[in-house]
């Protein structure tokens, strides 16, 4: 009971954050196309922007400021960096994100060093909250349930229930009629380029602390965000937002989950000790993403809920 | 025409005269002092465990230099940061040779400190006449002085075997503990440790029941909740943990978030940013095996120079072993010759050594440093703390040199 208790709590914790970081990819991504290599590069620089911020003003003033700051950087990008390659075409795009991603990665490791700086979390937050089944549960965590949930809500609402809602998913499947209609399409394009990158660094703000501000967190991360885009459906938040939980509880529970090969398939007659009945679940969690993403692409190549296929 | 090709062949003259000139002052500058080339993480997961034995390292050779070097040279460490990866290690080695240094430091992951020692050994088979030597001062997998031994590796740890027997035997006389829990990081060293403790428990204490033996994939980690969640559901009465950098770090953090009151028997939890993790809750749960921590009786001259160390560089006096690698090796050198690695490595065979901390060896066998051994616990009212957390480590039992030597299985052979 409590090891269930725990891993969803944990994993829908971890899966937001996923979601936080993947909502604005596949936002970019189905409104300009472009497949942003150096998505998880924004959330990197929140973390490391809050960490500086914070060492001066606080966590509060960072946990604003940081997010609006990496916002700023992500539409300079869009500006002055993608705008003008949008006439060569994805490669030409996919190829900028990518260099511009290792070039995020070396600026920080210039500005903070190599190795991990003590991006910590804010005193008022580091207590436990509660106790469930003789376990503490850090009062912090449930504060980025509560980010995150917010987030999500403030996100829908903009989208679902706006004008601006309304003229940004005009221009994801019509952008013509849009410009016909007297919007600047090239400026909503950047907008929105701003915005995803905004939640990127967002979620490195609350993410940083939680887990660890380091050069190579781009990197440790990005591929999974990729894959909870492609494992929800190319340029579908729902689809996102189902993927981040599910990759989010998938990864806990197979850490708790205390099995070997050999228990599952020994219906098969796969010996416990043989090399590959004697493989446990949990040593399988990190690569458990990537499983489903191949199945994934096997079996249901649009994903989850997207409507296109690649 | 004539002119053009006159103009070609003094430009080429010229360019071949700067070339050898180049070369001549880098050998000649190289010849007044002894380059050590360190290979080991400054960058990425471990980045700053090995920041900090790089510190110890320079610092451990600015003693050396101020008290006139090793046969009047002076002492260099130059860096080369391998990523952790043995990969990378093996090409850093590469570069490291190319640029004429014959003395390898390296410690952080057992996995490259095996993939060190065969292309060291490969390298010094096709070589003969400019050998290169391996000083390991960290990787403590017991088969680097078992069966893959070789004689140009010399380790100044205790290897995983000697210090788990420490910890269980310490776990005889811990009558209370009836079942512990044994995490490990998913590679060679942690495989060790796992085998170690499974098999030392079944010899010395039968009765303690083994309630789960888990691995998990090394420096991926960065959330170690689930991993405590399981640890806490098990019921162990004590954990036992090889995890070392900031897999320790980490496993300490999510353990002291989670309110979990188990003792921690650890090989690395007192120091490289482990402690900062800790904070008060783990006071008295936290126990580790070195072969130094801060609160032990010393000389003056001693304290001073841990003081000098962490006041320089701002950071804990953590590696003892880094002082007596080096000083092991300097006494080898003035005594063989800084150029004769077949001489200095036959000089290290057997040498007795005075550390601040008693009496060691080098065994001869298996290149096997024969040192005491402490077991500490993370304690309140220390009169030194670690990383200013305000505690520090208080001994609880003191392992004799002699009686943490362990039979080996290594048969090397020796260069006639």
């Amino acid at each position: 009971m409590e090891t269930i208790v725990f891993s969803l709590l944990n994993g829908i914790i971890y899966g937001l954050l996923l979601f936080m970081l993947s909502s604005g990819l596949t936002l970019i991504f189905s409104m300009m196309g472009i497949l942003n290599f150096a998505h998880a590069s924004f959330y990197m620089l929140g973390a490391y922007f809050a960490y500086s911020i914070g060492s001066v003003t606080g966590f509060w003033v960072a946990l604003f400021l940081a997010p609006v700051l990496v916002g700023v950087a992500g539409a300079a990008v869009e500006r002055f960096g993608l705008r003008r390659l949008h006439a060569e075409g994805h490669v030409a795009e996919l190829l900028f994100t990518f260099g511009l991603a290792y070039i995020i990665e070396e600026i920080v490791k210039i500005v903070w060093g190599k190795i991990a700086v003590p991006y910590k979390v804010p005193a008022a937050l580091d207590f436990p909250l509660f106790e469930l089944f003789g376990s503490q549960y850090p009062a912090y965590r449930i504060f980025m349930l509560v980010v995150s949930l917010a987030m999500l809500f403030a996100l829908w609402y903009l989208l679902k229930r706006t004008r601006i809602g309304l003229i940004i998913q005009a221009a994801l499947t019509h952008p013509n009629m849009v410009a016909h209609l007297g919007h600047n399409v090239q400026r909503i394009f950047m907008l929105v380029f701003a915005a995803g990158c905004a939640l990127a660094g967002l979620a490195g703000v609350i993410g940083g602390n939680y887990l660890v501000t380091e050069p190579s967190m781009a990197f440790t991360i990005g591929p999974i965000v990729f894959v909870v885009v492609v494992v929800g459906g190319m340029g579908s938040l729902e689809g996102a937002f189902i993927a981040s939980l599910l990759i989010g509880i998938m990864q806990t529970f197979a850490i708790s989950v205390d099995a070997t090969f050999s228990d599952l398939f020994g219906w098969l007659g796969l010996s416990a000790s043989s090399e590959l009945g004697g493989i446990s679940i949990p040593s399988l969690a990190p690569t458990l993403p990537y499983l489903l993403l191949v199945l994934m692409l096997m079996f249901r190549p649009r994903g989850l809920m997207g409507a296109r296929e690649f | 025409m004539a002119i053009y090709k006159t103009v070609k062949l003094t430009v080429v003259g010229l360019v071949l005269m700067v070339c050898f000139l180049i070369n001549n002052t880098v050998e000649s500058s190289a010849a007044d002092r002894i380059e050590m080339a360190y290979i080991d993480p400054l960058s990425g997961t471990f980045g700053n465990a090995g920041d900090s034995s790089l510190k110890h390292y320079q610092y451990a050779a600015s003693l050396i230099n101020k008290a006139g070097g090793i046969g009047g040279k002076m002492v260099e460490i130059v860096p080369f940061d391998n990523k952790a990866n043995p990969k990378d290690s093996l090409i850093q080695l590469q570069k490291a040779i190319d640029r004429g240094m014959r003395i390898i430091i390296q410690g952080l992951g057992s996995s490259v400190a095996s993939a060190l020692t065969g292309g060291i050994k490969k390298y010094n088979k096709r070589n003969p006449g400019k050998e290169v030597l391996f000083v390991n001062y960290a990787a403590v997998d017991p088969a680097l002085t078992n069966k893959r031994c070789n004689f140009w590796h010399f380790r100044f740890d205790s290897h995983v075997d000697m210090k788990m027997a420490a910890i269980t035997d310490w776990l005889k006389t811990q009558k209370d503990i009836k079942s512990v829990y044994i995490l490990s990081q998913d590679y060679s060293f942690g495989k060790a440790v796992s085998a170690a403790t499974v098999r030392m428990i079944k010899e010395k204490r039968p009765d303690i029941q083994i309630v789960g033996n888990e691995f998990h994939p090394i420096g991926k980690v960065k959330d170690f909740t689930p991993y405590v969640q399981k640890m806490m559901n098990a019921k162990a009465d004590a954990i036992i943990t090889g995890n070392w950098g900031s897999d320790m770090t980490l496993l300490i953090k999510a353990a002291s978030q989670a309110g979990q009151k188990s003792p921690y028997l650890t090989l690395y939890g007192g120091g490289l940013g482990a402690p900062t993790a800790m904070g008060r809750s783990a006071v008295g749960l936290v126990k580790q095996v070195t072969e130094f921590h801060e609160n032990l009786d010393a000389s003056d001259e001693q304290k001073k120079k841990i003081d000098d160390f962490e006041k320089k560089y701002g950071t804990d006096y953590y590696w003892e072993r880094i002082f007596t690698s080096m000083g092991m090796l300097s006494k080898a050198m003035e005594k063989a010759g800084t150029e004769n690695i077949i001489g200095i490595a036959k000089a290290l065979e057997g040498m007795e050594y005075e550390t601040p901390y008693g009496k060691v060896y080098m065994r001869a066998e298996d290149h096997q440093l024969i040192q005491p051994q402490f077991i500490s616990t993370y304690s309140d009212g220390v009169e030194r703390d670690v990383e200013n957390t305000g505690f520090g480590f208080k001994t609880d039992l003191r392992i004799p040199a002699e009686a943490s030597a362990l039979p080996t299985s290594c048969k090397m052979r020796r260069p006639s």
